[in-house]
This record gives structure tokens, sequence and C-alpha cells, in this order.
């Protein structure tokens, strides 16, 4: 059935290391020539025009992008935003993976679909729902004027809108992982007479580590890089509720291609900050 | 049949209620805001908003350009990952690390500097001209925007499957005289399809929803080249949150229906796998 | 586990910023201010509220600082419908403001009347910007839909400008047709005559947009598009845009050429009255916007490429703005409320223009 080669041509391949390394290395060449190409021109391309924009007018100019005062309050805000949407998706991300992963329940896809949902949001919308909640016109618009609370056009809505955003991506990294590792050694912890919390630290997360830092990076990077979401929520007041991403925009509508590419370049330390972590974990490994 | 299987491991009230809570929270109560919207405008408003000719056509874009992106994606995204976890080559390691970009990168930046290098005059499109294809402001634009944006989706997800595939496994199949497709077929495309399939659809939910990289390559020409989040946007200029919330819950639902019966296909190929294994 | 130690303590540290950001508050003596405005202004203002804070400290002894807001004309608005505590407004159009005062209550309805010359202290009109050389020889509206002309303008429907845009290229065509005689709109014996030339505007336009390879969302969009992607042969645009483009992006790229006759874009400004009584600032609200209608500030509109009210300003930077034949969308169009619904609603002239949304469908 198997429309490969013949039972009796791989048996000749697999009796002849020489030919098998041969088609092997013909493979690895293939797979690296496709990845690189694609890469090339999809993202590499667009990489290099940023940091050729950035650089355009050299370093001096590159480095004075980031003595201006709202350029370095956009930077404070996106990491104080990061700083508080991480850690709790981190942590809603691990449960919620322990209980879809670890246990058969009705209604499982169904939740899963749920926590699916952020992603397939559009960002307009993502902004406009908070405004539907607090915004002057919304739900609880009136209540929160007389308590003299802002959450929209402020830094909680942004923070709202970011954690909305980003909120799937962890538990999204470890479910499939989870559950693909099966329960057999935390069953075994379990029946050794582990603790649940021990058994957790000391079996699986072991186990998921990869995934982990994965779900991590890219909410990491999606919290610092959102722009629509963020942009209907913050009002762009300057210097306030700007981020990196709306600061950015802000720099490229004044002509100010340099400083507004210089921005974004310095999102791309996240790249640096990527092989840092994993060099880390590998090396906790060994 | 119970709500749940009983298993000897611990935890699941306490991560699933906290789960749920924080779901509820964060994602329902807002979600429920904008059903509400959508519910106080008519039913014949409702069906005219949603399938006036331009949404339609919208919907089409929107949704093919989106299917086209996250296939592209899972093809190239799987032989990515492979070359990552399994080959060494100089720059590995840089390229693995900047395959998070396109989510760390503002929309708007992709979508401005994916224009430049497609446009007309730009790096790669000044060789594409002269045979005839055009990228930037066309369909074929926006499927180059949202292959980008839904990249890591599929990598990411693979990358760890793929470390997780045995590669003793592999040998011992090898030895035993398996061909390179029947390994594949047997081995490695069972331990990495569910996570290839969230993948594809992370890639594809992200896509149906993306705006500001796709303003920027697109020309959003009604009828021809305009997506649906733009529509919504337009709506909203005008002040009309009833209709942007009204296109806004069309995109929901149908993103949802696509979700759950990838999710419902998944847990089906898992059970029947598990099944077989034992 | 250090992991989640550290994760949670930088998350306290996060909330911890939050907290302390929302305790600060302003120091006596010290007053903000929050001006909400749309994109093509953010130098003109940065240059103006310098200016301003300097002539408040010197005449009040009290320190402002100005806060600016740019985005496009529409979602500024909105977002003061929505609650951003915005002190003044100076938008794009007077739509925008009128939706605040009608949707939001947040001004009174005779907002427009406050201030001279229908709230607007500076004005632009529509140009062309083309090509080094002028390739094409694009001299006046008629030029753009000639066989092989790209116009490059964004969506009405999203951005102020290209409303501006559309309005000149339609009242410009209304205008030959009608012989340039405006007093023919009103008179009851024109109505025949009338309703032919509205006709051949109407035709125009539809042909001029099928002209337009890319509809950007907003004017600067369409500006980058025209200029770094050298898209179209013709670019309209505010004139205060197109020179700053020049300026900025090229003088040996792009030229200006000057329609024989434009629209009078009046860009309005207002206070936003429900802010600036809970935050007690109605006084430096007010001096703010009077100070746009006086010599120095009238004088930082000229030099960001604004055309000033001030006749004597005007005439100090006559080089600058060409004469040419102007009409006003009260004029010609009878409002923004009657224009909007006629030309820019759902499933109004511009949306049947791309053969979507007609209502009898």
């Amino acid at each position: 059935m198997a429309g490969g080669p013949s039972k009796e041509m791989l048996a000749e391949i697999a009796s002849r290391p020489g030919r098998d390394t041969l088609i092997s290395s013909i493979v690895k060449y293939v797979f690296i020539l496709l990845s690189l190409g694609f890469l090339a021109a999809l993202l590499f391309a667009p990489l290099a025009t940023v940091f050729i924009t950035a650089l355009s007018k050299g370093w001096e100019m590159y480095f004075e992008s980031f003595k201006d005062e709202d350029t370095l309050a956009a930077i404070r805000l996106t990491l104080t935003v990061a700083a508080i949407v991480v850690p709790t998706n981190t942590i809603f991300g691990i449960a919620a993976a322990w209980a879809i992963a670890k246990f058969e329940f009705r209604g499982k896809s169904f939740l899963i679909t749920l926590i699916d949902l952020p992603i397939a949001v559009s960002p307009v919308i993502s902004g406009l729902v908070y405004v539907l909640l607090f915004g002057a016109q919304g739900w609880f618009g009136l209540w929160l004027q007389e308590h003299d609370i802002s959450i929209i056009f402020a830094v909680p809505g942004i923070v709202l809108a970011t954690m909305f955003v980003t909120f799937p991506y962890v538990a999204r990294e470890l479910i499939p992982l989870m559950q693909q590792l099966g329960n057999d050694e935390e069953e075994a912890a379990i029946t050794l007479g582990a603790g649940g919390l021990m058994t957790f630290f000391h079996v699986t997360l072991p186990k998921i580590r990869w995934g982990l830092v994965y779900g991590v990076i890219l909410c990491n990077a999606r919290a610092m890089g959102e722009f629509g979401a963020v942009s209907v929520v913050s009002g762009h007041v300057r210097g306030l509720t700007t981020t990196m991403p709306l600061h950015v925009e802000i720099l490229y509508n004044e002509y100010n291609f340099v400083g507004s590419f210089a921005v974004a370049s310095l999102l791309t330390l996240l790249a640096v900050l990527t092989l840092i972590i994993k060099s880390l974990v590998e090396m906790k490994r060994k | 049949m119970s709500f749940r299987q009983p298993s000897i491991l611990p935890g699941f009230g306490l991560t699933l209620g906290f789960s749920t809570f924080f779901l509820s929270a964060i994602v329902l109560v807002p979600l429920a805001a904008l059903v509400m919207k959508t519910a106080t405008m008519g039913w014949s408003d409702f069906v005219r908003v949603v399938t006036d000719a331009r949404a339609l056509a919208s919907y089409r874009l929107s949704f093919g350009a989106s299917i086209l992106a996250a296939t592209l994606n899972s093809v190239f995204g799987f032989i990515i990952a492979w070359t990552l976890v399994r080959y060494e080559f100089p720059g590995r390691k840089l390229i693995d690390a900047l395959i998070d970009m396109p989510f760390a990168l503002p929309t708007a930046v992709s979508g401005i500097a994916l224009t430049a290098v497609f446009a007309e005059n730009g790096w790669i499109g000044q060789h594409l001209a002269p045979f005839g294809i055009k990228v930037a402001y066309t369909w074929i634009g926006v499927v180059v925007a949202l292959t980008l944006i839904g990249l890591p989706f599929v990598v990411r997800s693979v990358q760890p499957a793929i470390a997780e595939v045995q590669r003793d496994l592999e040998d011992a199949a090898e030895t035993l005289g398996a061909g390179r497709l029947t390994i594949f077929r047997r081995i490695v495309l069972p331990t990495v399809f569910p996570a290839l399939a969230t993948g594809f659809t992370l890639a594809f939910a992200r896509a149906v929803g993306e705006y500001g990289s796709v303003i920027f390559i697109a020309g959003n020409l009604p009828m021809r080249t305009e997506i649906t989040p733009l529509l919504i946007v337009i709506k909203l200029e005008q002040f009309d949150y009833k209709g942007a919330a009204a296109l806004g819950f069309i995109m929901l639902t149908m993103s949802f229906v696509m979700l759950l019966s990838i999710n419902l296909l998944q847990a089906w190929s898992r059970r029947r796998m598990v099944a077989a294994g034992r | 586990m250090n992991v989640f130690k550290r994760s949670t303590l930088a998350a306290c540290l996060g909330m911890l910023t939050l907290l302390a950001g929302c305790g600060s508050s302003d120091d006596a003596g010290r007053v903000t201010l929050l001006n909400v405005s749309y994109d093509p202004t953010r130098e003109l203002y940065r240059e103006f509220n310098e200016s301003f804070s300097k002539r408040w400290e010197q005449e009040h002894k009290q320190r402002v600082t100005i806060k600016q807001s740019h985005a496009g004309s529409g979602s500024q608005a909105r977002a003061v419908i929505d609650g951003l505590d915005a002190d003044v407004v100076t938008l794009a159009l007077a739509y925008d403001i009128d939706s605040i005062q009608i949707k939001g209550k947040r001004l009174g309805a005779d907002w427009q009347k406050r201030l001279p010359d229908n709230s607007s202290p500076y004005t632009s009109t529509i140009v062309f910007l083309v090509r080094k050389g002028n390739p094409k020889q694009i001299k006046d509206w008629p030029d753009l839909i000639r066989e092989g002309v790209a116009v490059v303008t964004p969506n009405p429907k999203t951005s102020g400008g290209a409303r501006w845009n559309y309005l000149a290229a339609w009242g410009s065509m209304l205008r030959t047709e009608l012989g340039g005689d405006w007093s023919k709109l009103d008179d009851p014996a024109a109505e025949q005559a009338v309703a032919a030339a509205q006709k051949k505007a109407e035709q125009y336009v539809t042909q001029l947009y099928k002209h337009v390879p890319v509809l950007d969302s907003g004017a600067r969009g369409a500006t980058n598009t025209f200029v770094q992607r050298e898209i179209g042969d013709v670019l309209l645009a505010w004139e205060n845009e197109a020179l700053l483009a020049i300026k900025e992006l090229g003088p040996d790229k792009v030229e200006i050429v000057i329609p024989s006759s434009s629209i009078l874009a009046e860009p309005p400004v207002a206070v936003v009255d429900t802010v600036v009584d809970r935050r007690g600032t109605r006084q430096i609200a007010e001096a703010y916007l009077r100070y746009l209608y006086e010599e120095p500030g009238q004088e930082i509109a000229a030099t960001h490429y604004f055309r000033p009210r001030n006749p004597a300003v005007l005439e100090r930077h006559k080089d600058q703005f060409p004469a040419l034949d102007l009409f006003t969308i009260d004029q010609v169009f009878g409002g923004w409320k009657v224009t909007h619904e006629q030309h820019f609603a759902d499933g109004a002239l511009f949306d049947r223009i791309y053969g979507g949304g007609s209502p009898g469908k």
C-alpha cells in the first residue's frame, strides 16, 4: 500500500550505509535550503529593511533616537505591561494545561476552543470589547466615572487588552505537548507517594520545559509587539499611554523613519533574549 | 458516563476551576459585551449588515487568504522546525531565535517592511515584476503578510514535538528496513501531527483577524482587496458600533466553528491513536 | 520553585509601578492640558505648545504642560466620546466634533459659533503632488481621469483628509459645469441645470476612483505609498501635507501642482466643556485656543504650511500659498451632516462607486 520504494530496494538501501548517508545529506541540504529561502524572503528581508532604515543616517542618529523622553516613556510602559501580563498568563497556562492534558472530561474540546478564541478575535475587536465595557458609554462607564477610575485610555486598559491578546499562548503551547507525553510517569510518582506539587515540579516540569520556554517567549513577544488592540484603548497620549509599537507608528507618521525603525529594531533584541534563555535552560540540563 | 473519567492524579478541581474563572474574566465577559452589543440591533439590520455584498467579498478574502497562509505555514513551518531541531549548520541558533520576530515586531512595522520589499521597486518585487507577478497591493500581498504573522505558531508548536520524536525508534525502524516515507508516516507524523494541527489552527485563527500589517500591503480596494477587519474599522469610523460588533460577531462565530471542528478532529485522532497503541 | 517566586515578584513590582503612576498628581501651581488632534498637526502643535506655555507662564506665573494625542480624526473623536479626557479637540472636520457633541454630549451644540471663522483658526486646501518635472502633464482636475493616469488618495471612509479630497474633486467639477456661478445652487429656475451638473460631477468622481490603485487608510499612509513605493502619478493631498512631504521626503522627487479651484478645508477646534469644567481648566483651555488666532499662533500655523486667517500673516507668506478659487462645504454641499449622509454613509454615493452596499440590492 505504501507508495514509496519497494521492500527490496529499502532492504538494499538499509544494507548500504554509504548510499543512505548520501540521501540523508541530500535531504538535509534540501531542507536547509528550503528553510533559508522561505525565511529569507518572508522574514529576513523585512528585518533587514528595518535595520537598514534605522541605520541609514549612521549609528549616531540611531542612538540619538533613544534619548527622546517620549521614546523612553514608551519603552518603560511596554516593559511594565509585559511584567504584569506574562507571569499572569503563564500561571493560567500551566493550570489550564494540567487540567486539560492530564484528565479526560466532557467538553474538553470546547474549552480548548474558548482558550483559542482571543487569537481569532481581530485586534480591532479585542480593543473594542473593553471600550464597550469600560468606555464612557459602556456598561461600567458611569460607575467608573463616578468613582473617578480610569481604565480605558490609561494603563489598566492597555494591560487588559494585552492580557486578552496574549491569553492563549502558554496554554496552547503546553497542551499538545503534555497530551503527547501521557500520564504514566506522573501516575507512577503519585503511586509512589509523591505529592501533587512535587510530582509537577520534579516529573512534569522537566519534560515540558521547552514547551514552557517557547510559550513564555511567544507570550512575551506578543505582549510587547501588540499594536491593534492597544491602539484602540490607548488614547495615544504621547509620553503617557503610548507603548513601543504605538510610538513606532507615531514616529513613522512624523516622517522620522530613523527613529521609528530604531525603536522597532529594539524589539528585535528580544531574539537575543530568546538566545540567552535557551542557552540557560540548556546549561541547566547539563 | 460521568463528567470526567477517574484518575489518580491530583489537582483537577483546582486547575480547572482557576482556569475557567480566569478565562471567564479575561475572555468571556468582554466577548459577552460584543454579543450583547450585536443583540441590540434588530434581526433584519443584522442580516443586512453581515450579508452586504462587500462584507461577503471580504469574508472570501479574509478566510481564503488565511487558509492559504496557514497551509503554507504548515508545510514550511514543519520543514523549518525539522531543520532547526535535527540539523547542525552555521547560524542555526540565531535563526532559531529570530523565528519569534513576527510576534515581537509591531504589525504595522511588518506591513511597512513587507510592502517595501515586495513593491515593484522593492528587493524582491522588482524581480517578480518582469514575470507579471504583482505581490504588493494584490491578494497575494495579503497572503504574504498573513503567512509572516502566522509563522511562529507552526514552528514553535512543532519544534518541541519533533524534539520528542525518539531517534532510537527511527533508527530501529531504519535498521528493520523501513523506508524514509514509512518512517515519516508511521513514526514522525503521528508524534508531530497534534502539534502541527495546533500550529495550523492558531496560524489560521490569527490570520483571519489580522489588521495592522495587511492594510499596508493590501491596496484596500472594496470588493477586491478589502479584508473584514478593515470593514469593521470603517464601521467604527462612522460611529456605527453595532455594525462593527455585528461583523466582529460573525467573524468570531466562523472562527469558533472552524477552531472547534479542528480541535474535535484532533481529539478524535488522539483517541484513535491511543486506542491503536494499546 | 524560584521561577514562580520571580514571576510573582515581577507581577507585584508591576502592580506597584502602576499604583505609583496613578498616585502622582500634578504639583501645585502646575497645570496640564490634553489636546486631542489629528495626524497632520503634529509638527504644528509641538511648536505652538512651546510658544503658548512660555506666554502663559509669563502672564500667569503658572507652568503648563500640554500633552498631545494624534491619530486619525475619526478615531480621535471616538476616543473622546468613549471617555478620553481631552481639554481641547483640534480635528480635521467639523463632522467629527459634531459627533462628540451629539453622541458624547461633551460640549455645547453651539461650539462652532464660539470662536471666529467657524472655529477654524487656520485653513488648508486640496492640491496635487506629482512626480518631479510633471511627466504626465497634470494641471487640473480633468487631467486626473485621463487614460493611464493613476491617482493615490486614501479611503474617505477611514480618513478625514480623504473626504476633503473627494469633495474637492466633486465641487471643482460642479463648479466647471455651473460656469463658476454658485448662486445657481439656490436658484429654483436653475434646478435642471444643477441636476445635470451634479450628474456630471458624480460621473467624474466615479471615473476618478477607477484610477485609484491603492486606498490607504490614512493620509500619511497614502503619502508614503506615493513617495516611497512610487505608486501612482498624482497624490491628492492637503496643501500642508504636500508642502511638508516635499520638505521631508525630497524636493528632488516630487512637486506641487495647484488646480484652478479646490475646497477650503477648515479644520475646527473646540473646548470640551464637560472635561474643562470637571478639571477646572476652562480658563487656560480657552486661552489656548484663542492664542491660535493671535499673531504668534497664526505665524506658527503659517510656518507649518497651514493657511493663516490673519491677512497680515498671510501676506507675509503669500509665496507659499498661491491664490486659487476656493469654495466651502456649506456653500456647495450644505454642511457636513447632509454631505455625510449623501456621500459617505453606508450605501451612499461613495459605496455605490465600488458597487457594494447599495440599499436597493
